[in-house]
């Protein structure tokens, strides 16, 4: 067994303990789909923690689970899933002491919504365009408190004004499409804190939302943060957004995670060739124009066929670094490379250190 | 949403003058262009010259089409008096027109036949939407499954087999072979329960067709709204999957059901020909089958202005509907 952080958000996942002293443990978590054409493996073995109060921003290219695991942590796999093809989870997860996977369906439907809340990325797709902003406040609030129409509307009409609506009283009584696309997802935000969640997870928060717009809503979130002290977590493909909010990054590629740690270590010293791709077409204020950004070069991988050994190799300019192929052979582990920072990767310390040095840092 | 209803019937009306200009264009315009003589098809092929002639007079068709196009609309909201060859002919507003050949004004025929078609209609609408609408939100939460599978072939079949076979087979097995279902129709205001018992085959023979639509359409609509990012919104917030289905999804499929509706009842109500004929029910559609069969134009021109109006107050109230069920209607 390794070191459990009391204080941070991420540490070596701990097998076969019953009783995860983390807030949020995440043990090993699988969520695949069956199709036609052979099974999805979106989530391929994850696992991380998370205290209250803290951020843990989930980072990753499309298709690499992100979204997945955060449905999988609300249990909107299993709810509404109709027909044969179900989804098939394993694994834990430890939300305040109880395993919802193993848990009535009921009773992760009644967390839902009051101990864990979800952010969708558009929210205008996201609120039911038939109903006024008010009307889906107030439901998602009756269903967890037992209050007349009237109070939980002065609720929603608080919380509204909460999250910086202009006439709250007036713009409960609105329709989703006669609000801007900023105000929506600050209505999206209202609706999913009207319960005080201490889970909330915001799936791409800002992506939909313009540039001017996006820094608002991060500001909204953050200082929504420190008031309610729940424990964040936000999936992102942008990481500019998580250098904002996150105290940890967990970086995903093909359904698993292949470098987590505190965000300074991540951005300052990541010890992936993956999280430095990323890094590298990041666009930068500090950077020259003149500068082209580095893409990371091919396509995701296929979930259903992934590369073997290192799911990241035939993208990799270093898969032939470490000897005797073994990238092609060998899945690499999460080993530790730092204080609570791990990266699974084939090259050793030495390697990384010397790469990241003398090739990347100096282009970023 | 005052100004929208506003809008909406006046456009309505419009509709309407257009609709009966064109239907007098057919009926009185063609014929012409075609060199045959309405009057005479009017009074029936064997008639007489002079009673012929005493038609033209009487319906001015030597005269301007714009001045007959006049009289007929005068004729629905102030009565019409028909003159010529020696006697007269009354009809009393509103004036749909007057069959010289049965000798008897158009709008007691249309109001006569009116209410059996309603009934036909609006009982059928009822058994249909129940159903259809139930067994295609079952069939789509079942996706895939042999329920799904059993039903869109139930309505498949129902959607082949034609008025007049289903019609014909139940009137063979149940009131024919069993003896079970008396299917002679009677008035509504006679006995209900024999009106009940009259309707019962042609109700549930009519909305299985129907039925097999709306089934197939609400599996459709039902699988991609649940395929929406407000479902899953709704399931976050912890709702119960019936209040998720039940509300936040059924609210969406209503729209396509209610524009279908709209249109379907508008063109029923016009008369159900097949099922009112392989049942014999004296509604709209067996009114206009006998006039064709007859060539008795003013009855046939009456139904077909009744059904246009039909069709029209059809949509104009699912248009109003749209804007209740969808707030984004009522910007538009």
């Amino acid at each position: 067994m390794t070191e459990l952080s009391k204080s941070g958000a991420v540490a070596e996942p701990v097998k076969d303990s019953p009783a995860p002293s983390a807030f949020l443990e995440v043990r090993d978590l699988k969520v695949h789909f069956p199709t036609d054409d052979g099974l999805v493996k979106s989530v391929d073995g994850l696992s991380f923690q998370l205290e209250k109060g803290k951020t843990l921003g989930i980072v990753g290219e499309s298709g690499s689970g992100k979204s997945v695991t955060s449905l999988g942590i609300m249990g909107l796999h299993t709810a509404g899933q109709y027909g044969k093809r179900k989804a098939q989870i394993s694994g834990e997860i430890w939300l305040n002491g109880t395993e919802l996977l193993s848990a009535d369906p009921d009773y992760v439907r009644k967390l839902r919504g009051r101990e864990m809340a979800m952010i969708f990325q558009d929210p205008l797709s996201a609120l039911h365009p038939y109903y006024t902003i008010g009307q889906q406040i107030v439901e998602a609030y009756r269903i967890h408190h037992n209050v007349d129409k009237k109070t939980a509307k002065r609720r929603a009409v608080e919380m509204l004004d909460r999250v910086g609506i202009p006439q709250p009283d007036k713009r409960v009584d609105s329709y989703p499409h006669e609000f801007s696309g900023g105000m929506r997802q600050r209505a999206m935000i209202a609706m999913s804190l009207v319960n005080n969640p201490e889970l909330l997870i915001a799936d791409e928060p800002t992506t939909a939302l313009d540039v001017t717009v996006q820094a608002q809503i991060l500001d909204l979130m953050r200082d929504l943060q420190k008031e309610f002290g729940s424990a964040v977590i936000i999936i992102t493909h942008d990481l500019g957004v998580v250098a904002e909010l996150a105290d940890d990054i967990l970086v995903m590629y093909g359904g698993r995670c292949i470098e987590r740690g505190p965000a300074e270590k991540v951005f300052y010293e990541p010890r992936h060739p993956y999280t430095w791709g990323l890094l590298g077409s990041m666009p930068r204020l500090d950077r020259e124009q003149t500068e082209r950004l580095i893409p990371v070069k091919g396509s995701p991988p296929s979930l259903i066929n992934l590369p073997s050994g290192c799911a990241f190799n035939p993208r990799c300019p270093y898969a032939d670094v470490p000897k005797d192929n073994v990238t092609r052979t060998v899945r690499p582990e999460l080993t530790e490379v730092g204080g609570r920072h791990w990266a699974a990767c084939h090259m050793t310390q030495e390697q990384r250190e010397r790469i990241w040095i003398e090739e990347i840092a100096p282009k970023l | 949403m005052l100004a929208y209803l506003i809008r909406r019937l006046f456009a309505a009306a419009v509709m309407l003058v257009v609709i009966v200009m064109v239907v007098f264009g057919i009926f009185f315009l063609v014929p012409k262009w075609a060199g045959v003589d309405i009057a005479s098809s009017f009074v029936g092929k064997q008639a007489d010259p002079a009673a012929v002639e005493a038609v033209r007079q009487k319906l001015g068709l030597s005269d301007p089409i714009y001045s007959q196009v006049w009289e007929f609309f005068k004729g629905i909201f102030a009565g019409r008096t028909y003159s010529g060859g020696g006697d007269v002919t009354h009809c009393a507003a509103p004036c749909f027109g007057y069959s010289f050949r049965s000798e008897q004004a158009v709008w007691p025929v249309l109001t006569d036949r009116f209410p059996v078609t309603l009934g036909l209609a609006l009982g059928a609408a009822v058994l249909w939407l129940v159903f259809g609408v139930a067994a295609g939100v079952l069939s789509a939460l079942k996706r895939g499954t042999i329920w799904d599978r059993g039903a869109m072939v139930v309505a498949l079949s129902g959607v082949s087999l034609p008025i007049y076979f289903t019609g014909m087979l139940s009137l063979a097995i149940f009131t024919f072979g069993l003896h079970w279902i008396n299917a002679q129709y009677v008035p509504l205001d006679q006995s209900v329960s024999g009106w009940f018992g009259g309707m019962i085959m042609p109700w549930i023979t009519l909305a299985f067709l129907y039925a097999a639509m709306y089934a197939r359409i609400t599996r459709a609509t039902m699988l991609e709204i649940l395929g929406e990012d407000y479902i899953r919104t709704a399931r976050a917030k912890g709702l119960k999957e019936q209040v998720v289905i039940g509300k936040h999804a059924m609210r969406s499929t209503m729209t396509p059901i209610l524009t279908m509706l709209g249109m379907d009842l508008g063109a029923l109500i016009g008369g159900a020909i097949l099922t009112e004929s392989t049942f014999n029910l004296p509604g709209l559609g067996r009114a206009v089958l006998d006039a064709i069969k007859n060539q008795d134009l003013p009855i046939i021109l009456g139904v077909t202005l009744i059904t246009s109006l039909a069709v029209l107050i059809a949509n104009l109230v699912v248009d109003v509907l749209y804007a209740v069920i969808d707030p984004r209607v009522r910007l538009s």
